[in-house]
């Protein structure tokens, strides 16, 4: 199979299936960040005062840092005094009121990911009242949660009725001082979730942000603290396979995980947000944090991740193995077409004895897209039969895309295993010519074959959410045919 | 049903074949021999719409329809299947879910709809017996790790699902045993019918003894050198190529 002009072109034209709207803020502190920016954005969330002073070390560490420049990605330099780091949740008169004044061409994407009706207005950004039943589903749940001691709530409810969980937890994962961006969001965040699970629980149902409906226009800065206590267990998903709006280009989230003696945290992403036009201009940079700390002997953290959206992607999900046979998992799909980049991998430190760690990442380059896996094993002296199994395979599409892999290995212990598997490889015209041959057209062999090659990540995501990720994956590769 | 006329083809500006003209009507079973190298597999492939090849001249339709013209999906859905000699491995996706698609793309291209999922089983159950396929390679990834055999057992599967009103299968019996080449004949043997048709190319006159040809053609140096019966096989089983290509040459 050649690649024929046409196919370039269409693959150049495929466009993110919706535009950003512009709504009118309201209560909006100017661009600019210092001290006092930083007070006011704690006392509008009537923050208690530990939290304030914890925000204000946070932002004059930040101060002493630089942005860090490693990663294999390029764009321009950020203004950090152009940013307003403060917006009272949305005014809802501008939003539209019912799915009939949505931007048709969303909708139609809505319906290719199969999204169900009522969470499609959500998503659209139809104002809260008019979605139907989303309050008493949310009531529901929230019941079934009461009744088994797990509290779910946003982050700022949980500073002010759980004060004492947050200021024992906050920060114990990803210090203040942990990265540039780390130490921004420490000192700037909105709001985000917060997870508690008792003792010996096992959390009745999978917690999805999506029946968190309370917590508007938290996107930009989001912090998430997971914490389960001994013997507990938990599956949170995270994000939508739907393309979100949002108006605000930085994103640097934080998320922590405390996984006590034999817990359980099971942590899925799928990520779309806008990754820019065809021609790289715009899209979000997303700059994330995510740490989980398998603190307790015989605790798991599991993350899995579908990245599909954004034109820049710093994140490394990570595991801290201190407990004796602790377990930690990666699982990760990145998709980058046309001018995204994704520098994108984990970080797995052995510290316990006999503590595994599996890694399986998927990279899928198309377009221009440059698409990096790094990550880091590292094995402290401590860990004694440590294990590592890592898989890195990348998929290209096309003549002019690029798919790099970053390890990197520390061992310190002896009688350590860690093994390391890298594969790059094109999807062959033998394989398209036979999917062809038997029917199928030549859009649906890509997916068919790209499906085929993130199957093993796509089995860790909860049932609807794999479907709904493979569809996502058919529809950002929409037209990337060579 | 499959008119080629004066085909000549070319790859990398190397003449392959240099002039075949073949007809092939409902309900006929021809067999292409010859030779390695004598352009067998490349019209295999040629007739299946691979675009490595350029046409140079010639003519090929299928039940009327000018078959360069169209996609390999075009030609897959008007009911035209080939059977690789080199089945490819699509690792991670599964072996069912792929003739589930393939089907059901079919069927939406004569404007069906999607085949019921009970009714797919049955197929599905029915004819992988009868190709001696274990259930287990069912849910495999396509011939991801399967021998040889197993992957040419597949694809006899995968045409008798589809029910092609044409099957081109290219060298299915090359690598089979004694025992695997019966089971593979059964399944060619199965799909005959007065409204259907079959293109085996083979080397081996082996095959043709379990699937009887009505005509058999000798492919050599790019063109069909002679037609004959099924008697041609065994002819060119006892006495090899050679004497064709002198008789040829004396023509």
């Amino acid at each position: 199979m050649t690649t024929t002009p046409d196919s370039v072109s269409e693959l150049i034209e495929k466009k993110y299936q919706h535009g950003f709207v512009t709504d009118i803020e309201q209560d909006i502190v100017p661009p600019g960040l210092d001290e006092d920016v930083v007070r006011l954005i704690s006392r509008k969330k009537g923050e208690p005062e530990f939290l304030t002073e914890w925000r204000l070390k946070a932002y004059r560490h930040w101060l002493t840092m630089t942005e860090p420049k490693w990663a294999h990605v390029r764009y321009n330099p950020i203004d950090y005094q152009s940013i307003s780091y403060y917006a009272a949740p949305k005014n809802m008169d501008d939003a539209p009121k019912s799915l009939d004044e949505v931007d048709p061409k969303l909708l139609e994407t809505y319906d290719k990911l199969g999204i169900p009706l009522h969470e499609r207005a959500r998503l659209a950004g139809v104002a809260v009242d008019a979605v139907f039943d989303s309050v008493s589903v949310a009531t529901t749940f929230k019941k079934k949660l009461a009744d088994a001691g797990v509290i779910f709530c946003p982050f700022s409810e949980a500073v002010r009725e759980h004060p004492e969980l947050i200021q024992q937890y906050l920060g114990t994962v990803v210090p203040q001082r942990d990265n540039f961006f780390a130490a921004l969001n420490s000192a700037v965040f909105s709001d985000g979730s917060f997870v508690y699970i008792p003792k010996g629980v096992r959390c009745p149902m999978e917690l999805s942000t999506y029946f968190r409906i309370n917590a508007a226009n938290t996107g930009q800065f989001e912090r998430t603290l997971i914490i389960a206590e001994a013997g507990s267990h938990v599956s949170y998903l995270e994000g939508c396979t739907a393309p979100m709006r949002d108006e605000n280009q930085l994103h640097a989230a934080v998320v922590e995980l405390v996984a006590l003696e034999d817990a359980e945290i099971k942590y899925s992403t799928v990520q779309n947000w806008y990754p820019g036009d065809e021609n790289g201009v715009g899209g979000i940079y997303n700059f994330v944090t995510k740490r989980g700390d398998c603190r307790g002997a015989n605790s798991k953290i599991s993350w899995t991740q579908v990245e599909t959206g954004s034109a820049i992607t710093w994140k490394y999900p990570s595991c801290i193995l201190r407990g004796e046979n602790s377990v930690g998992e990666f699982y990760s799909v990145a998709v980058a077409n046309n001018y995204q980049q994704a520098d994108t991998g984990t970080k797995m430190i052995h510290i316990g004895r006999n503590t595994r760690s599996t890694i399986i990442s998927k990279g899928i380059s198309a377009g221009h897209a440059q698409n990096s896996y790094r990550g880091l094993v590292r094995i402290m002296p401590s860990a004694h039969g440590a294990r590592n199994y890592t898989q890195c395979d990348s998929l290209l599409i096309g003549d002019e895309s690029g798919a790099h892999t970053f390890p990197y290995v520390e061992v310190r212990d002896r009688s350590a295993h860690v093994e390391h598997e890298a594969t790059t490889s094109k999807i062959s015209e033998d394989q398209l010519f036979y999917c062809r041959q038997r029917g199928l057209s030549e859009e649906d062999a890509v997916n068919l074959i790209v499906n085929g090659f993130c199957r093993e990540v796509f089995k860790q995501l909860p049932m609807e959410f794999a479907v709904e990720a493979q569809n996502l994956l058919n529809v950002s590769l929409e037209g990337a045919v060579g | 049903m499959l008119q080629i006329e004066d085909l000549h083809v070319q790859i990398d500006g190397h003449a392959i074949l240099n002039g075949v003209n073949l007809n092939v009507a409902a309900g006929e079973v021809h067999a292409i021999m010859g030779p390695n190298g004598s352009g067998k597999s490349t019209l295999a492939q040629v007739i299946a719409g691979r675009d490595d090849y350029e046409i140079v001249s010639g003519s090929m339709t299928f039940h009327g329809q000018d078959l360069i013209v169209m996609a390999p999906e075009e030609r897959a859905r008007a009911g035209l299947f080939l059977g690789f000699q080199y089945p490819t491995e699509i690792p991670g996706v599964n072996n069912t879910y792929l003739l589930k698609a393939a089907l059901n793309a079919q069927r939406a291209a004569r404007g069906e709809s999607e085949v019921d999922a009970f009714e797919f089983m049955k197929i599905i159950k029915e004819q992988s017996e009868l190709m001696q396929i274990p259930k287990e390679f069912l849910t495999r990834g396509v011939n991801e790790g399967f021998s040889g055999g197993e992957k040419k057992r597949n694809e006899i599967l995968q045409m008798l699902v589809l029910q092609p009103t044409l099957a081109v299968l290219d060298e299915t019996d090359s690598g089979l045993d004694v025992d695997a080449l019966k089971v593979v004949a059964a399944g060619m043997n199965s799909l005959r019918s007065p409204d259907r048709a079959m293109i085996l190319v083979t080397h081996y006159e082996r095959l043709l003894e379990l699937v009887v040809p009505d005509f058999v053609h000798v492919l050599s140096e790019g063109r069909i050198a002679k037609s004959g019966d099924s008697s041609l096989a065994r002819e060119l089983d006892e006495r090899g190529y050679n004497w064709v290509r002198a008789e040829e040459n004396r023509a």
